[in-house]
């Protein structure tokens, strides 16, 4: 045993929380229904997601009939148009991406990964469930009353969020900001369980530094949502003041429609500075568990060590810090101090540096491994390529005096769709052929899988891409009607038309995963416990799909580090974490 | 092997893309070319990392894909790399931080001799003020605005009887003349935006904002609203037209002062 | 923005702190055994509510941050104008006080195994909560009589805003105050009794040490006492 060495800074955590109350359900609700097992409420927060992100689809569709083919459809009046681009936003942002990833991909692999029975707060977990379910319940039932949704965009910003004459001002509005309420509550609950869980429940012998790169991106991403959902909290608050007790938080002197309203002296950029001091860690919220994930599929899948694990460790950790200094270059040309802008441009290219590093080294995990190009391989690499696309593009709109021309135009809405919405949407898709098959013990189709990668990796790409220079052209973002501006050519509305009809194809395309999803729980391949050959605890479970308890009689006991592939000497190319080592190590690296 | 050939697709298609398709920057008509050139060097620096490390992935999906018996190798890290690219990142991220800064301290620093220039957003209409004979702008109000006096601006204050107002018409600037825009909004949030002259900013009500441009080629623009303001956002247009001193004290001369229209 | 990004930092610094004990230098592929290069473990790990609080806490101490922050930047509007408070709200602090001490000699209590005294430290500071929640509901009233409804000034909206927001904290409290009651009354085992009884001190300090801040804050001396530190840093002295 030679080269391993004593770190006496490294503590152990506890081997099992002593009277930790483990749930035994009693009846098919309480198994099913009002589950407190944390793998059931994982299936039942990525349910509704992608249900709700379904719709969020629907909604794109609409929003590209309108830009590509203006008029086609009577349904797509101005009223509605705002209804949909706002809502789409909405719920793609916090309500698939943010519920996906830290409820769905967290719940399940958070307790099994750390090697833990559950979440330490079963009760509280369920509860954040459901509330979650009630705030999309909310959401839906605001395209039924009457006025319809919200329309006032998805950054709600004031004062036309509340004025009389935004769509959905009757109930909508109102809906929409019960709703998130509702939800950062909901998430507090889940977000205790993740971090606790976490800090208090991993199996002997898991310290940090051998956690998988996926629990460092979830856990970190959840202590921010922690501490950055309650300025959406209070900013939704206020609004909700002004809107219906007629306070003037945010409200200033205004003229609507030729009446003056009793509102005096708000500050519409106090709501700026709290939304996005939320809205741009949540970019990394949503971010950070993808850079896990991915981390994790492209080592497991080119049978290589990630490369350079600590780098990737501190990165996660500098990313989560600085993000909470970076927010107002969102609002470079909202009318804050111009000064502001020097601060924020030079945090916001810092942040650039730990981001490349994570990069590189996903690259260099690729340098002589052994490639296996299987579906969730695929996904990760097609991350690579859009979240370097998005990131780069980053670059342009952080630097403060790139970003004047083209703040405000379809280069943002490009931008953002491939950072953080083509980009960690491939990762989730990836993660789902990745897990599904220790979620439901079945492997889910290979050649539909392909099918679905290329239509959906190729077809995003050939929107967002060229939907940069829209915005370079100068076109704004939330148009209802391009026609008849004089910067744009007729060649503009020709390639409106082409991101269109590829929006439908990639849009259509999903319906082979959700074809996939179903058929495969049937009739998919057995998977068998470890399909992948890979080293994480949650593949060496006892029971595949893991039975409630996680781990039979016995927790599991780390030896060793969550990546020890193509080790030298080893029998096979893997050696799962709870394997004990006498592998003579010598002290290279 | 199909994917390592789509990302070298990716990568000359980009490229080919970005230097053949028609659709670029509109042609610039004011001072901020410095603007352009930071945006092209970003484009180059950015594009030659997302080149080169597509490539690179491309090359490793080509040279290391499984076959029988390939072993992968056993390299925790190696911090020499590690620092080296991190050192490489960094000077890529100042190469593009440093000329942005620079620029951006010319942005918010107005030359003393730039006139004024006050546009007034309203949905959805703009609608323009000019210091009159006086050269100042009187004071304006939210509180003020009135049928009678649609743009708020104060009876009392004698140094606004003079102001020129334009109310949903055209505006014209001289060009050649450095002009500093006031931004002020009776109702919602808007944002004043001439492709043409690269620079914007949002209208708030409740205060004034500000930038600056020099007008550099005569010709006229649109003017775009930048920042969703309700449900005619994409109607909200304007027209400025840049044209030589002569004309634009010509035109001046005949627009109707504040003092004349509350007559 | 200042109060929150303060928040924030000092959330960093202890996060950071914690970090640095956690071994995040080493070389986890150096080291092939169970304890993960260490010999023993903590003896008395902490409860994971134990921890949950101090999460929670954090988040609370988020929420409050940002009223705060909200609160100074809107002050800087032209339209501002301070607001005189309720005189009630000075004996309300002291009721909240009380209500955290009380609790502080229950746990005391606890500790020596001592129910009785425990069970009734626990329902003075009941009654102290429940007297503060009424206080506050008077200084609602009192503003009310003089005309400072919640929309009549920002000053006015921030006070009624930051007050509700504290009173369904205290709210919250005291349904862990209850909770631990039952528990007692159900003769649950001392051990978990005296987690509930050290959770409830804890969050009630946090709760008065939220409302000293709001005080501070809302009653203006907040201000005047960042402005004398401002004048001791510029200026290297006392004025």
């Amino acid at each position: 045993m030679t080269g391993i060495s004593h770190d006496a800074s490294a503590s152990v955590p506890p081997a099992e929380i002593e009277d930790m109350a483990l749930y035994h359900p009693r009846s098919w609700w309480t198994k099913y229904v009002f589950s407190q097992d944390a793998k059931v409420i994982a299936v039942q927060y990525a349910v509704t997601a992608l249900s709700i992100g379904m719709v969020a689809l629907v909604l794109s569709w609409l929003i590209r009939l309108q830009l590509g083919f203006p008029g086609l459809i009577e349904f797509i009046d101005v009223d509605r148009y705002y209804q949909i681009i706002t809502m789409h936003g909405m719920i793609m942002v916090v309500y698939l991406l943010t519920a996906l990833f830290l409820g769905g991909f967290g719940n399940y692999l958070i307790p099994l990964m750390v090697g833990a029975r559950d979440m330490v707060f079963p009760y509280a977990n369920m509860l954040s469930f459901w509330l979650y379910f009630v705030a999309v319940m909310l959401l839906v039932i605001s395209f039924f009353v009457p006025g319809g949704p919200t329309g006032a965009g998805w950054t709600l910003y004031p004062p036309q969020a509340i004025l009389s004459n935004t769509p959905g001002q009757q109930w909508g509005i109102m809906l929409m900001l019960v709703s998130l309420i509702i939800f950062i509550i909901g998430f507090t609950l889940g977000g205790l369980n993740y971090t606790v869980t976490v800090l208090q429940a991993r199996a002997r012998g898991m310290t940090l530094m051998r956690l998988p790169l996926t629990i460092w991106g979830i856990f970190v991403a959840t202590v921010m949502a922690l501490l950055a959902f309650p300025a959406l909290f209070v900013a939704a608050v206020m609004m909700l003041f002004d809107k219906y007790l007629g306070t003037s938080f945010f409200m200033p002197t205004l003229v609507e429609m030729g009446e003056q309203l009793r509102y005096g002296g708000g500050s519409p950029i106090l709501f700026q500075h709290l939304f996005w001091f939320f809205g741009h860690p949540e970019v990394y919220i949503v971010a950070l568990p993808a850079f896990g994930i991915v981390s994790d599929l492209i080592s497991t899948h080119a049978r290589r060590n990630i490369f350079g694990y600590r780098m990737m460790v501190w990165a996660i950790v500098g990313i989560g810090v600085l993000s909470f200094v970076v927010w107002a270059h969102h609002m470079y040309v909202s009318g804050m101090n111009p000064y502001f802008g020097f601060f924020f441009a030079t945090t916001t290219l810092i942040i650039a540096v730990p981001t490349a590093i994570k990069v590189y080294n996903w690259v260099l995990t690729l340098w002589r491994g052994d490639i296996h190009l299987n579906v969730p391989m695929l996904f990760a690499l097609g991350f690579i390529v859009t979240f370097v696309n998005g990131g780069l593009s980053g670059l342009f709109l952080g630097n403060v005096v790139v970003d004047v021309p083209l703040s405000d135009t379809m280069f943002v809405v490009a931008h953002f769709h491939m950072v953080m919405g083509v980009a960690p949407i491939l990762v989730i898709f990836g993660a789902i052929y990745h897990w599904y098959p220790k979620v439901t013990g079945r492997m889910l189709g290979d050649l539909l899988g392909k099918f679905h990668f290329w239509v959906t990796f190729v077809g995003a790409y050939l929107i967002f891409f060229p939907m940069h220079y829209l915005g370079l052209m100068g076109l704004p973002r939330r148009y209802f009607d391009t026609a008849d501006i004089m910067i744009m050519p007729a060649s503009a509305h020709t390639l409106n038309a082409f991101i269109s009809i590829m929006a439908f194809i990639v849009g259509f395309a999903q319906i082979t995963f959700v074809f996939n999803l179903v058929w495969s729980l049937r009739h998919g391949k057995p998977a068998g416990p470890n399909p992948w050959r890979a080293t994480t605890l949650e593949w060496q479970t006892p029971q595949t799909p893991p039975a409630h308890g996680n781990w039979g009689d016995e927790l599991p006991l780390v030896y060793r580090w969550a990546y020890d592939y193509s080790v030298p000497g080893a029998k096979q190319d893997f050696i799962p974490q709870n394997e004990p080592g006498t592998l003579t190590r010598g002290g290279t690296a | 092997m199909v994917i390592a050939v789509v990302l070298v697709l990716i990568v000359v298609g980009s490229v080919l893309f970005h230097f053949l398709s028609p659709w670029w920057f509109s042609p610039l008509a004011s001072n901020w070319n410095y603007i352009d050139d930071t945006t092209v060097l970003t484009f180059w620096i950015c594009g030659a990392v997302f080149s080169a490390l597509l490539l690179f992935v491309a090359y490793c999906l080509f040279r290391f894909r499984h076959t029988e018996g390939r072993k992968a190798a056993y390299e925790p890290e190696n911090k020499r790399l590690e620092g080296w690219l991190t050192a490489i990142t960094a000077g890529g991220v100042i190469a593009m931080l440093a000329p942005g800064l620079l620029v951006w301290a010319q942005f918010v620093q107005v030359p003393p001799a730039a006139t004024d220039v006050e546009v007034i957003g309203q949905q959805w209409l703009w609608s323009f003020r000019l210091p009159g004979a006086d050269g100042q702008l009187g004071a304006a109000d939210n509180r003020l605005v009135s049928p009678d006096n649609t743009l708020g601006v104060s009876p009392t204050d004698p140094a606004g009887q003079d102001d020129v107002l334009i109310e949903g018409g055209e505006l014209l600037i001289p060009v050649g003349r450095p002009v500093r825009f006031l931004l002020r909004s009776i109702d919602v949030l808007h944002n004043f935006y001439v492709p043409e002259f690269r620079a914007k900013m949002d209208m708030i009500p409740g205060s004034v904002t500000y930038f600056w441009v020099t007008p550099t080629q005569p010709g006229t623009y649109e003017i775009l609203c930048a920042e969703l303001c309700g449900v005619g956002h994409s109607y909200m247009r304007g027209v400025v037209t840049v044209v030589t001193e002569e004309d634009y004290q010509a035109w001046l001369s005949g627009q109707a002062t504040f003092a004349s229209l509350s007559l | 923005m200042s109060a929150i990004l303060g928040f924030i930092a000092i959330v960093t610094l202890i996060a950071g702190w914690w970090l640095s004990q956690q071994g995040l230098t080493a070389k986890p592929w150096l080291q092939i055994d169970q304890a993960g290069g260490v010999a023993a473990g903590d003896p008395r790990p902490a409860a994971p509510a134990q921890v949950g609080l101090g999460v929670f806490l954090a988040v609370v101490g988020s929420l409050f941050a940002l009223l705060v922050t909200g609160y100074l930047l809107r002050s800087e509007g032209l339209d501002w104008r301070d607001m005189p408070l309720p005189w009630i709200v000075w004996p309300n602090t002291l009721m909240l006080l009380g209500t955290g001490l009380a609790l502080e000699w229950a746990l005391g209590a606890a500790s020596r195994g001592d129910m009785a005294r425990m069970r009734a430290g626990v329902l003075v500071a009941g009654g102290g909560a429940l007297l503060f929640l009424i206080g506050q509901f008077a200084g609602w009233r009192m503003l009310a009589a003089t005309g400072n409804f919640v929309n009549s000034g920002p000053a006015d909206s921030f006070f009624y805003l930051m007050t509700a927001a504290h009173a369904l904290h205290v709210i919250g409290g005291m349904v862990a105050l209850a909770v631990t009651l039952e528990r007692i009354r159900r003769n649950e085992r001392a051990e978990r009794i005296r987690l509930s009884v050290e959770l409830s001190a804890t969050y009630w300090l946090f709760m008065l040490l939220v409302w000293i801040v709001l005080l501070g804050v809302l009653s203006g001396s907040a201000g005047e006492f960042l402005a004398l530190c401002g004048q001791i840093l510029s200026e290297g002295r006392l004025p």
